[in-house]
């Protein structure tokens, strides 16, 4: 089906044509046949939000049995034009056809009535319930329970998709949860199935898994609209791409043809910079040396950690990599100090004990933090930038004179990280919640940066931001290693650990595996140790270990 | 639906301070439809309810008067606010500073002394403090809501107050009614403006409103206590400590508190009776929220208070309007306080209609 591609839209651009002629409804559909019209065709669809255009004019084919990627970078309008397919939105202007019909798609249920299926990016899933009662509870005629659950275990064992229609939830893996999210879509026999950013959260293995039971749909006739902004999945499992910038269609092309390199350039529409590390560097002596910390957690569905240990030397990159929940949110606030470490000597600072020291402490101790959370917990939303720019930086950039707050001096702070870090906003009186996802990180960033820690824990630095501002950190903490800090990250993106790091370890269950020198890691052998399987291939150690006493 | 509520990408500062006029003009209008269904004439009623206690050297001072505690509790609970303490047992805090000052000023009755209206004022403020640190404790140790707490501990701090001039502190020569004695001249504060009941403690009031502004927009203390209204998490990130925070914002509110209730029974009372306070302690917290939880907001927001407190009483006696017009007059204001705001984090449009390409 794949190799019609090309008649498809040819054939497609005759009946287009047709359409703004004469043509009834039924004279199109009679057409279908002869025509073989794409599943999906979207055309000019345009949509306004107050201040900014999200989708223009974008047209947009979908062939049956197609796994056809969207691809775009976050504000690209990738999310408004599934939303409008979906029903969720209503379009200021354009069309969509269905079959080769014109079909006003009024809310979700009429798109799922046409066969439209959606795979949210975030799952909604009762935490408390069965993954039956979820998935019943999605569905729009849900049928008997029993008939039901016989329905899912024949249909996930037919897909690869292992699955126990009685276990509770909130027990369940990311990615388990993500195949009750798949199963309900397929009971619905989709002919047209939309997945946003599927595997942010799995495991490469739990990617291949998910590729497979893809492929394998779409060979059954259904088609696939596949969001990501993950260039090498998009390679390797998309027939077709369209490309989304500012709200626009920038290229339509087979991604197997292109380079990963020539996609991200179509995506930002600039060209890429690669993150500059000084080479053969001598590293500096201990910075932060992590002793034995347990710490248990305060979530209901966190993790406690047990015996963490890890040390970091100044001028170096260390990688904290797994898959989500697995105590990366706690071992970053026993890092900041946002929770107390068990005890005072867990957490070294210089060879200080920084254990029994707030957030605050640790920063005078020159340890800073960029949070994973941005609006709420890095920055406050609703104050402007010059007081975000206070609520770190007031002690190490000297911004109090007792305790009165030096207007003039936060003031200018705050224009530094806008400028140094290239932050588009109004001004230092823009409030952080005006500022874009990836924006914003460069600020919270970028006022970490500029105290000149000694020791930076950053978390999740370029989750939800695009890949040009991603570029711009990756570079900034190379720059800042490269001054003699130690920086920690901690992060989902296995590709972002491997680009910028120099040791990494795979944290799992609240244990810490032994780190590995990044430059002789494998992505199997890490994707084992995030997977959870401590076997041989886990406890190899690179050479980079050798020196370092934990 | 014709129309649809959406959220503005920033918030409105232009309505966020028309917000309380428009609400005024509502409760005005609200209240011209009301008194006329009561049969009485609206414009008349609303002239002696809103402007006629303007019109006088003492309807100002009165004026004065009536908003000096409503402004020094507001301020002081807008301080909480702000970092999302919710005291609402002000009024207790002040009638247990009424009778600190009052037991102060009792036991030292008859004596001649400068520092007995200080002492007064000192044990009011302790005894609010006190009183306010019961719900902080619960708040920071057992994490118990301080909303119920501080509200509960009112109608325990009035009921204090019955009991002792019911008992002890009954004015031996009083045949028997429930009144403590008549405080002497030391211990009652003085008069600023000759021929009315302006006190020395309105100057206070406004100097303490002064304060708590350049606390609140000028001092990591005040940046503190807003971060950690608006972003919990951020505080902690930053390294801010909610527990200090929270016993700041409780023993702050509770100690103004208290003071109002030295200030009241040092000034236009001048002894201790049952019922100190027409409702001081609550209806400040309609004060702190009119005036935008800012503390030269709260100012003008007392004032407007207070001219329905006195202009309920002016309209009762020259139009026969019943006492409850005050009350209702109040709730409406906050009501529509409420309702206005609204609009200035969302805004209502006309629903447009998808443009479609004929077919």
């Amino acid at each position: 089906m794949a190799a019609g591609d090309v008649e498809f839209g040819e054939g497609q651009t005759s009946a287009t044509t047709g359409l703004s002629g004469t043509g009834s409804v039924t004279g199109r559909a009679d057409s279908h046949a002869a025509d073989n019209p794409p599943r999906l065709e979207v055309c000019g669809l345009s949509k306004a939000f107050p201040g900014i255009l999200a989708s223009d004019r974008v047209d947009l084919r979908v062939a049956p049995g197609e796994i056809h990627a969207l691809l775009g970078e976050n504000g690209a309008g990738k999310s408004t034009l599934v939303r409008m397919i979906y029903g969720v939105l209503q379009p200021d202007a354009g069309e969509i056809l269905w079959d080769g019909r014109a079909v006003r798609i009024g809310d979700p249920r009429a798109a799922r009535s046409l066969g439209i299926a959606l795979v949210f990016q975030h799952f909604a899933l009762f935490e408390a319930m069965t993954v039956l009662e979820n998935i019943a509870l999605g569905m729009d005629q849900p049928g008997e329970r029993a008939a039901l659950a016989e329905r899912v275990r024949v249909l996930s064992a037919g897909y690869g998709l292992a699955l126990d229609p009685r276990r509770d939830v909130h027990g369940l893996s990311v990615g388990e949860r993500q195949r009750i999210e798949v199963v309900r879509c397929l009971l619905q026999n989709p002919r047209l199935l939309i997945m946003d950013e599927p595997t942010s959260v799995l495991t490469p293995q739990e990617i291949e898994r998910l590729f497979e039971t893809l492929r394998q749909v779409a060979r059954e006739g259904c088609s696939i609209l596949y969001i990501s902004h993950k260039l090498d999945e998009i390679k390797t499992l998309c027939d077709r791409a369209t490309i989304l910038r500012g709200g626009r269609v920038v290229a339509e092309c087979d991604p197997a043809a292109e380079s990963a390199r020539s996609l991200a350039q179509l995506m930002i529409g600039a060209e890429l910079k690669t993150v500059k590390r000084r080479t053969g560097g001598e590293l500096g002596g201990l910075r932060l040396t992590v002793d034995g910390l347990d710490l248990d957690t305060e979530d209901l569905h966190g993790m406690d950690l047990r015996g963490v240990s890890f040390s970091v030397r100044a001028g170096e990159i260390f990688g904290i990599a797994g898959v989500a929940g697995n105590g990366q949110r706690e071992l970053e606030f026993a890092l900041s100090g946002e929770r107390w470490a068990g005890r005072d000597d867990a957490v070294l600072v210089d060879g200080q004990p920084a254990g029994h020291l707030d957030a605050g402490g640790r920063r005078r101790l020159g340890l800073g933090c960029v949070p994973e959370g941005r609006r709420g917990h890095g920055a406050v939303p609703t104050m402007d930038l010059i007081e975000n720019a206070i609520l770190s930086g007031h002690g190490p950039m000297g911004l109090l004179s007792s305790i009165f707050i030096k207007g003039g001096a936060a003031r200018r702070f705050a224009e530094d990280v806008l400028t140094a870090f290239d932050v588009r906003a109004a001004g230092p009186k823009a409030s952080a919640g005006s500022l874009s996802g990836g924006n914003l990180q460069k600020f919270i960033v970028g006022r970490e940066i500029l105290q000149s820690p000694g020791v930076l824990i950053v978390s999740q630095p370029t989750w939800g931001v695009d890949a040009g501002a991603a570029a711009a950190i990756h570079q900034a903490l190379a720059d800042l290693a490269a001054a003699g800090a130690a920086v920690i990250v901690i992060s989902q993106d296995l590709d972002e650990l491997l680009e910028i790091t120099d040791r990494l370890a795979v944290i799992d269950r609240g244990i810490l595996s032994r780190p590995i020198a990044t430059a002789q890691a494998s992505i199997e052998e890490i994707g084992l140790l995030m997977g959870g399987i401590h076997g041989p291939a886990g406890v190899s150690t690179g050479p980079g270990d050798s020196g370092h006493a934990v | 639906m014709p129309f649809k509520i959406e959220a503005r990408r920033e918030m409105s500062r232009r309505l966020l301070f028309a917000s309380p006029l428009l609400a005024l003009v509502l409760t005005v209008l609200t209240g011209f439809v009301l008194f006329a269904a009561m049969g009485h004439d609206p414009v008349a009623a609303l002239y002696h309810f809103g402007i006629a206690p303007l019109l006088s050297l003492y309807g100002l001072s009165e004026l004065m008067v009536k908003a000096a505690p409503l402004i020094l509790i507001g301020v002081g609970l807008a301080v909480g606010f702000r970092a999302n303490v919710w005291n609402i047992g002000a009024e207790g805090q002040l009638t247990l500073g009424a009778v600190a000052a009052g037991g102060v000023g009792l036991m030292f009755w008859g004596e001649e002394g400068f520092w007995v209206l200080p002492l007064m004022c000192g044990a009011a403020v302790a005894a609010g403090m006190a009183y306010a640190a019961i719900p902080a404790f619960l708040k920071t140790r057992f994490e118990v809501n301080e909303i119920l707490t501080s509200l509960m501990l009112t109608y325990v701090g009035t009921l204090f107050l019955s009991a002792l001039v019911y008992g002890p502190l009954k004015d031996p020569a009083g045949f028997n009614f429930p009144q403590s004695r008549m405080f002497t001249d030391s211990a009652l504060l003085p008069i600023v403006l000759e021929g009315t009941r302006l006190h020395a403690g309105t100057v206070v009031v406004i100097l303490v409103a002064a304060a708590a502004w350049v606390l609140m927009s000028f001092t990591i203390v005040g940046f503190q206590i807003r971060v950690l209204g608006q972003a919990p998490a951020a505080a902690r990130y930053a390294g801010f400590h909610r527990k200090r925070l929270i016993w700041l914002c409780l023993l702050l509110s509770g100690g103004l508190a208290g003071l109002a209730g030295a200030f009241e029974v040092a000034g236009p009372i001048g002894q201790l009776i049952p019922v100190i306070t027409p409702g001081y302690g609550f209806t400040a917290i309609i004060v702190a929220f009119l005036g935008r939880l800012h503390p030269l907001g709260i100012v003008l927001s007392g004032l407007l208070i207070a001219l329905s407190y006195i202009g309920g009483e002016n309209a009762q006696v020259e139009v026969g309007l019943p006492q409850a017009v005050t009350g209702v007059f109040q709730g409406l204001l906050l009501f529509f306080l409420l309702g206005s705001d609204f609009l200035v984090r969302y805004r209502v449009r006309m629903r447009a209609r998808p443009i479609m390409r004929p077919t």
